[in-house]
């Protein structure tokens, strides 16, 4: 028996495997038990309505996808009277998502939505094609700090911050978050990229940028991940382009307590399921008596035949 | 039944992916049965060229596969035809649903790189589907006659509400819209159905002022308690002019590109109108198939 618990901060998840905001609803019912993940991840809402981004919102890339959804959301009120209530419906904890494009908003969006029936406010200032003009607060330590500030004071509820991997100083920006009150933090939300139709010369999506998801983009986040695991004290959930048990496991290695997946579901819908246990036989295959050893088990040096290559002379 | 279902990731990116396999769960947590899709495998049974353009593969499917409704649709995982990968999915509707012999059948166009690898899927291989998904077409049981009009390959998605109107003793009359006589796939299998009437562009037959000609005469002759249409925006613009007009209800099966197909990531929008006042829909769980009057089009 493997123990596949985590504990992020004073919330335990039965197991790391959660879906990421967005790429999750309770519609995936259709063809999973959803009671099986770790938490359940509500997609972003605002406090208006709002539609979203012009169509096609999303076009294969080598490596994964893009996407320029544009958070379309019912709005606040449509969220906490029926959406709650459908996913508490379920057994894992509830993980709501919170975006704003003032702090104002943000912290009241937080008080609004923190006292719902939710387990855990993850606060996405991290959205790449959100309104260029305000909203993506991650990609700036001293408006992460301001924000995040703003809404510790507002709320006791566990809050984890979704950050974005297209900040200049990714780093300085989780300590940032740590500072002003960050239970967690998600890294990442999606980076910032363009296609281009070469038979229309346009943008292959109504946005023309979009955000860059799936298995091309892990390498990046990873590297973030560690970096961040080595900065700061609070709990890393790492996002980005897990398709198989070893992905997770390097996420683990690499620092974080849990992790997010969006793209594999598109591809495999009952993926997350088949990876906890897939996790589960990893773990027990390898010894580990609980999931949670895996974190920050990385082993910093290089491996053995670096060593050997120098010693041995070439020629 | 070889079409098991499949609860693995089997994602491969290079060698270092190995399937994922899943040898037990324990039984109080194995997913209810009576989730109404799934993905499996499906051993393809024939895969034939019905014209330069387009293909006509037929699979053995699980039984869950087999509850299929005439207008839902299965998210296809097809090979790649290169050496790149594919990383999304491609719908696909039912165009025949074979219940006694386990097997559905799928008509389509190679039009870009997933079509054109799942054209090479050969008898043997086995095709990852997801589904059945979407809401499909409704038949009122008010209604005695109905009139499907299809134009190019959106002709597969109405053969199946057409064989289910044969079966419920509902006459049919299919308008095939092609291009010309080698692009009216299956006018067999709608003569099973009912009545045929093939227009085309190589002798204009297909021209919107003619098949308004051919509804109005359907109309007249009181052969038309309901529209289906599908592949068109100038014919879906047409049926919904002439059934507001004569009050005659109406679905169309609409498209839209898709990237999880089941209804979290609102990739696959259209927009609908509902007594003056825009919204947004997703194509893959809210339809593929609308009501014709709140359609806008696309
Ligand atoms: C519910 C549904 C049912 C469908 N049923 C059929 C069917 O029975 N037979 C059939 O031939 N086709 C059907 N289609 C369309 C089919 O999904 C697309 O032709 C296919 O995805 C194109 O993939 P590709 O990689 O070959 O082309 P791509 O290179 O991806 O694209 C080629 C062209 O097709 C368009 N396209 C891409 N994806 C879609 C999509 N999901 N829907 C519509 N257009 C798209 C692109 O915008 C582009 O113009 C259906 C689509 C939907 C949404
Ligand atoms: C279609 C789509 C919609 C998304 N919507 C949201 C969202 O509403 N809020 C959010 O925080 N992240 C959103 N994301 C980002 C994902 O949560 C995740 O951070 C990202 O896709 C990387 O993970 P992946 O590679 O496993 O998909 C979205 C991603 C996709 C592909
Ligand atoms: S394709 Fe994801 S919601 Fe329709």
């Amino acid at each position: 028996m493997v123990d596949m618990s985590v504990k992020i901060g004073a919330v335990t998840l039965k197991n790391p495997i959660m879906p990421a905001s967005g790429c999750f609803s309770t519609d995936l019912a259709q063809v999973m038990d959803l009671n099986r993940l770790g938490a359940l991840v509500a997609k972003t809402v605002s406090r208006e309505f709002r539609t979203g981004n012009p169509p096609p919102r999303a076009a294969e890339v080598e490596g994964g996808m893009i996407n320029s959804i544009g958070l379309p959301t019912k709005g606040i009120d449509y969220f906490l009277q029926h959406q709650v209530p459908d996913y508490k419906r379920f057994t894992p904890p509830l993980v709501g998502s919170i975006s704003a494009t003032t702090i104002e908003d943000f912290e009241a969006m937080a008080r609004d939505v923190a006292k719902s029936a939710i387990d855990v406010l993850e606060v996405n200032i991290s959205c790449p094609t959100r309104d260029p003009k305000g909203g993506n607060f991650a990609l700036h330590e001293e408006h992460t700090y301001n924000v995040v500030k703003l809404i510790r004071a507002t709320t006791d509820k566990p809050m984890w911050v979704k950050l974005s991997p297209n900040a200049g100083d990714v780093v300085a920006v989780a300590k940032a978050a740590e500072r002003a009150g960050a239970d967690a933090l998600v890294v990442s939300n999606t980076i910032l990229g363009l296609k281009i139709n070469t038979d229309t010369f346009r943008p292959a999506i109504g946005n023309k940028f979009g955000g860059l998801s799936g298995p091309g983009i892990k390498p990046i986040i990873v590297r973030m991940v560690y970096q961040c695991a080595k900065a700061v004290k609070i709990p890393i959930i790492g996002c980005g382009g897990i398709v198989k048990v070893e992905d997770v496991v390097e996420y683990m290695l690499a620092g974080a307590t849990a992790v997010m997946i969006g793209y594999l579901t598109f591809r495999n819908p009952t993926g997350m399921v088949a990876i906890i246990d897939g996790l589960e036989q990893w773990c027990a295959k390898r010894g580990f008596a609980r999931v949670a050893d895996l974190t920050g088990a990385m082993i910093d040096e290089a491996p053995m035949e670096t060593f050997a290559a120098a010693a041995a002379p070439i020629g | 039944m070889s079409a098991e279902p499949f609860a693995s990731a089997p994602y491969v990116v290079g060698e270092s992916a190995r399937p994922v396999t899943v040898p037990h769960i324990p039984a109080q947590e194995l997913p209810a049965q009576e989730l109404p899709a799934e993905e499996s495998l499906c051993p393809v049974v024939s895969h034939d060229w019905v014209n330069d353009e387009y293909k006509h593969l037929v699979v053995e499917a699980s039984p869950k596969a087999l509850t299929v409704t005439p207008g839902q649709f299965f998210n296809l995982l097809c090979p790649s035809p290169d050496v790149g990968e594919l990383f999304f999915r491609r719908p696909q509707s039912v165009y025949r649903i074979d219940r006694e012999r386990g097997q559905i059948e799928f008509l389509y166009k190679c039009v870009g790189r997933g079509t054109r690898g799942l054209a090479t899927l050969e008898k043997g291989d086995e095709l990852n589907m997801v589904g059945p998904l979407g809401v499909g077409f409704r038949l009122d049981p008010a209604w005695r006659q109905i009139v499907v009009l299809g134009r190019g390959v959106g002709i597969a998605t109405l053969g199946p509400i057409s064989q289910a109107a044969r079966e419920g003793h509902v006459g049919v009359t299919a308008i095939l819209s092609a291009r010309n006589p080698d692009f009216v796939m299956a006018d067999g299998f709608f003569r099973e159905a009912g009545d045929v009437v093939s227009v085309l562009d190589t002798d204009g037959t297909s021209a919107v002022e003619n098949v308004e000609r051919i509804l109005q005469s359907l109309i007249v002759q009181r052969l038309a308690d309901a529209f289906f249409t599908c592949g068109s925006n100038r014919l879906f613009q047409l049926m919904k002019r002439l059934g507001k007009a004569h009050n005659i209800p109406g679905q169309v099966a609409m498209e839209q590109v898709m990237a999880c197909g089941l209804g979290p990531c609102y990739v696959c929008v259209r927009t609908f109108e509902v007594d003056g006042k825009k919204e947004l829909r997703r194509v893959c769980i809210d339809g593929p198939v609308f009501d014709m009057q709140e359609a806008v089009g696309w």
